[in-house]
């Protein structure tokens, strides 16, 4: 299946990709490729088939409701990108 | 020394042959002076090394090591290391010193083991060739101009280039196997849900396993006792007692049923590929093997199927990695969506936004089922298929690649033609069985793997199988030229 | 045109585990930022979910209590969007398998009547963290503490039919869910928060308007004026012909409209599928059963008990049933007084007014239930007359005594409330006020037979005034008897 760039643009907006409109071009084209692969899937006749979305069919664990873990902020704000008092900061968010 | 196998390394450390200290030093300098040729390692962590080093040699004085206490080895890059940097071989995790282990690095860490450092990788494990990391591709030892496999590539070539004689790898559709292949080393991808996933970092989760690389099957056998096991921190990750994998490497094959998968043995594997493959099965059968051809018919459907459910998956897995709490940050960002767009697009390479559109396309509204619900049914089907086969005989064997390592930059512009790279590899994923890589054999001077597949939890079976083939064969013991 | 309104709300109600739906941090409210964020709540590389068996017990609990059929399979889904509260880019949730089905509740309309309003499904997810917009110049600050804490989405079919509907099934959901104690019902800390659907369609037609939905209404209150005002924006559209575009909207309470939520006019591709890094949850009847075994008396049928078993009237019953601290109060205030009505009108008349004033909730007053069912008592045996049971329930509103039972006796002494029942020093009080107002005596004595009941007054004050703390049944019997003694 051929995707038009309208459509690779979509695509990349809904994934926030920045792409140039070169790699437009390039990504129209292998994604299609890639679509094309995977479309022999569709002649495959799977109607009496369960999908399977684990390996071994096994059920949740539990956790017991217990507070395991302790303030870590500082050890774990060592590897962002910009904090302030205790908050990670974005670009201001409009509502 | 830098030949050892880990095996011998435990009974040349307990028969004070030398210090955890000596061989690790000795092993560090190999990369400093090799590895830039190879560029198998991504962070080499020599000061921590020599500690934990030297805190083994003084466990070992004070008469309390265990096996592992001592022994040199190193971590695939997808495995968090408190205060290390832990990249996936992606810029955008490039500054990313995790700040916490992975349950594999902190079992290895408590055993005794000592790290080198994090090995090189495809970015976010996509690839099969190790040319995806933002780190640069990695050589194989035995021909430079080749490729190592991928995408743990970087353990693959350590290990055959005597860098460490055993490291973590992990596989989502034959990214260990396919590499030990490539590199004439031994790899196991064990069952699904068998080694914990809490802190490797996440490709496609229901199919991204954890094993290992090593020279031999028996260090398979020594790594997997550590690395198997029950975490109640992974909800995958399955409640089962660990058996001891070396207590089982000598039993008999006799009277051992393996099958040949008829599908696997086809066109699409070349004559002297196919010979070297066959010339092992051989060698079972002088082991007391029999030899019986099955099928696996929906075979051909693998590779479609794993790229709507790997990439889907991963188009989620990897929306965390969006420049707020860690990770690579685009400069001067305008306002949220800019951040966002510009952070993953100039963070992630090519195959690794590629698969994350695909992911993200094939669950868009409106495609989901002919293209997920879609795959998962298919999953089912080839499950099925493995699960038939293994009723009937005992292991399945089969080749690991349609080819040895190819050259680098053979099959970069089209990356279907890559994928395709993984059509012997990538079923036993969504199956979730185990499968193990072994050197069976040389095609242009270059290694050839065989692969052996199992039922599930089946890895005492794979290594002891693989462990009498070696006991039998020299293979595993050749090294590139100059190794 | 006649328009008919058409009203589905979606309920979000924390639930009151101690720790997160996945991970071990803390869910306790109003730490510092980022503190009870644990590198699963922030999606750091490589982190993984555990599922807590608390949420699951209580979404099940939550299920029988409005008789649905519970999931025995349920399975989690990741919805893909991203914003900067949520971290890992999607929030865990449950799509086609939620954990609690087709249920139902009633709600008690104005006329008295009840009206079922059927609720589609509640399943789990995580909450979402917090943005914060002052202090930080031109950033936002993303505070993660509330992210991974469990909620259920109750989600109601459209069924209500106005803004005072929606609001009785909004407050019904939060006495059953509080009665419960599966979530602390808390709004002003947004442990429950509601999003309106609202349309309109001309009376008479089956197919649903065009709606829209009203984020984040925390409050009974505006749950109905925010409807209001929607159903007003929407009727003068539609009056003039045109047409409602299907969007988000924002309540804002101090000008009391709605607004459209532009940022989120992109459309959504949610993206949904099943979260593989957890696995289906699966319950079975065993375990339904003992979770029932576990409900406690609900509202409704709180309700139908103060009617049938205590002669309390259907109003009454609803106001005390409808808040189970309220409700634990009043039965403990009843049970120590022995007496369901005394104590209804005085939870709702002094208990009630106090609460009003004083602006705090019932768990805050400063008489116990214990002290109250005392003083209540001390009405029925005629210790205390209702003024003096007055003065002792605001003396420890005022902090006067301490908490304990004993507290009130010692302020019934200390206050000298102790009424006066003893007829020997009554009949010396009344035959004092006699002697002293021959003239009232002379009229009483000319009162035709038939009038004297009402005669008897005047001395009944004068007693009451030369004698304070006197029983006035006493004074009653005691005057009777000496003026039918004179004549």
């Amino acid at each position: 299946m051929a995707l038009d760039q309208q459509q690779v643009r979509d695509i990349a907006e809904l994934a926030r990709l920045q792409l140039d409109d070169n790699q437009i071009a390039e990504y129209q084209k292998n994604l299609s490729s890639i679509l094309d692969l995977v479309d022999q899937l569709s002649a495959v006749d799977t109607s009496s088939v369960e999908p399977m979305a684990h390996p071994l069919d096994a059920v949740q664990r539990l956790r017991a409701d217990a507070v395991t873990e302790e303030n870590q902020r500082d050890h774990f704000q060592q590897c962002a990108p910009q904090t302030e008092n205790g908050y990670y900061l974005v670009p201001r968010v409009v509502e | 020394m830098h030949t050892k196998t880990i095996a011998e390394i435990a009974r040349d450390l307990a028969a004070g042959e030398y210090s955890s200290v000596e061989i690790t030093t000795d092993l560090l300098n190999r990369v400093k002076q090799l590895d830039g040729d190879i560029n198998s390692f991504i962070t080499v962590t020599g000061e921590q090394a020599l500690a934990q080093a030297k805190a083994a040699d003084e466990r070992r004085a004070a008469g309390q090591a265990e096996t592992w206490t001592g022994i040199p080895m190193a971590h695939k890059d997808i495995f968090c290391t408190d205060g290390v940097v832990t990249s996936c071989g992606s810029k955008m995790l490039s500054n990313f010193a995790a700040p916490y282990d992975a349950t594999v690095v902190e079992k290895f860490n408590q055993a005794g083991a000592v790290s080198l450092g994090k090995l090189n990788m495809d970015e976010f494990a996509m690839g099969s060739s190790n040319e995806s990391s933002f780190y640069g591709p990695v050589a194989n030892p035995w021909n430079k101009d080749h490729v190592p496999g991928g995408s743990s590539g970087g353990s693959a070539a350590a290990v055959a280039a005597g860098f460490v004689p055993g490291a973590t790898a992990t596989d989502t559709g034959g990214s260990i196997r396919q590499p030990a292949a490539f590199c004439g080393v031994t790899g196991i991808k064990p069952t699904y849900g068998r080694v914990s996933r809490w802190g490797m970092i996440a490709y496609a989760s229901s199919l991204d396993q954890g094993g290992c690389i090593t020279r031999n099957a028996e260090d398979a056998a020594m790594m997997m006792n550590i690395m198997a096991g029950y975490d109640a921190k992974d909800s995958t990750c399955v409640e089962q007692p660990v058996p001891d994998y070396t207590s089982t490497l000598n039993d008999s094959l006799e009277g051992m049923t393996i099958g040949l998968p008829k599908e696997y043995f086809s066109s699409d594997l070349s004559a002297d590929m196919q010979q070297a493959v066959r010339d092992a099965i051989s060698e079972y059968e002088k082991l007391g093997a029999s030899i019986k051809e099955v099928s696996l018919p929906n075979a051909r459907l693998a590779i479609p199927a794993y790229y709507i459910i790997a990439p889907a998956e991963c188009s989620a897995n990897l929306s965390r990695m969006d420049g707020v709490r860690f990770g690579y940050r685009c400069d001067d960002p305008q306002d949220i969506n800019d951040l966002y767009k510009r952070s993953r697009g100039e963070g992630f390479g090519g195959e690794v936004k590629r698969r994350i559109m695909i992911g993200a396309y094939a669950l868009s509204a409106g495609f989901y089922d002919a293209y997920y619900k879609k795959a998962q049914q298919v999953r089912r089907l080839i499950k099925n298929d493995f699960s038939a086969a293994l009723k009937e005989v005992d292991i399945l064997a089969a080749p690991v690649s349609p080819t040895p390592a190819f050259k680098r930059g053979e099959k970069t512009s089209d990356p279907v033609e890559m994928y395709l790279e993984d059509i012997f590899t990538i079923s036993l994923n969504l199956a979730g069985m185990p499968g193990m890589s072994i050197p069976c054999g040389q095609v242009n001077n270059l290694p050839v793997g065989l692969q052996l597949i199992g039922d599930y939890f089946a890895e005492d079976r794979l290594l002891n199988a693989a462990h009498k083939f070696q006991q039998a064969t020299d293979w595993h013991l050749k090294t590139p030229a100059g190794i | 045109m006649e328009w008919e309104v058409v009203i589905g709300l979606e309920i979000h109600a924390q639930l009151a585990t101690k720790s997160k739906i996945f991970s071990g941090a803390s869910t306790q409210y109003g730490a510092e930022a980022n503190t009870q964020a644990c590198a699963v709540d922030l999606g750091l590389p490589g982190v993984l979910p555990v599922f807590n068996e608390e949420a699951l017990r209580m979404a099940v609990k939550f299920g029988l209590a409005i008789d649905a059929d519970i999931g025995k399979k349920s399975v989690f889904d990741r919805k893909n969007y991203f914003y900067p509260d949520l971290p890992k880019g999607y929030q865990t949730t449950q799509l086609h398998h939620p954990i609690v089905g087709m249920g139902h509740i009633d709600i008690e309309l104005d006329d008295g009547s009840t009206k079922r309003i059927n609720v589609t499904r509640a399943h789990l997810e995580e909450d979402a963290g917090k943005s914060v917009h002052e202090g930080f110049g031109s950033m936002s600050g993303i505070d993660l503490n509330r992210a991974g804490t469990p909620l259920v989405e109750i989600v109601s079919e459209p069924e209500m039919r106005s803004a005072k509907e929606a609001a009785a099934y909004f407050r019904k959901m939060h006495s059953i869910v509080t009665y419960l104690g599966i979530c602390d019902g808390d709004l002003s800390q947004g442990s429950m928060r509601c999003d309106c659907n609202v349309s309109l369609r001309p009376k008479g037609q089956e197919e649903f308007g065009t709606r829209t939905e009203i984020k984040n209404v925390n409050s009974f209150r505006n749950v109905e004026r925010a409807i209001e005002s929607e159903i007003e924006r929407q009727m003068d559209i539609l009056e003039d012909g045109g047409s409602i575009v299907q969007e988000t909207r924002l309540y804002d309470a101090d000008k009391n409209e709605t607004r459209s939520m532009r940022s989120k006019e992109v459309a959504n591709d949610y993206r949904y599928f099943p979260c593989p890094d957890l696995l289906p949850v699966i319950i079975d009847d065993n375990y339904i059963e003992a979770v029932r075994e576990t409900l406690p008396e609900l509202p409704d049928d709180k309700r139908a008990r103060f009617v049938k078993d205590h002669g309390l009237s259907v109003n009454d019953a609803a106001v005390l049933a409808s808040d189970r601290e309220l409700a634990h109060y009043f039965e403990t205030v009843a049970h120590s007084a022995n007496d369901y009505k005394l104590a209804a009108n005085w939870v709702q008349g002094d208990v009630s007014a106090a609460l009003n004033r004083l602006e705090i909730s019932i768990s805050e007053l400063a008489v116990s239930a214990e002290q109250l069912g005392h003083i209540l008592k001390l009405i029925k045996d005629n210790t205390l007359n209702t003024g003096g049971a007055r003065e002792v329930f605001n003396a420890l509103l005022e902090g006067k005594g301490d908490d304990t039972v004993a507290s009130v006796d010692k302020l019934v002494d200390s206050l000298g409330l102790k009424q006066v029942s003893d007829t020997g020093a009554i009949e010396a009080i009344v035959e004092k006020v006699l002697a002293d107002n021959p003239k009232l005596v002379e009229g009483y004595l000319n009162t035709p037979e038939d009038k004297r009941a009402k005669a008897i007054g005047p001395f009944i004050g004068l007693t009451r005034k030369a004698a304070a703390g006197v029983n006035p049944q006493v004074v009653m019997d005691v005057l009777k008897k000496k003026l039918s003694e004179l004549g």
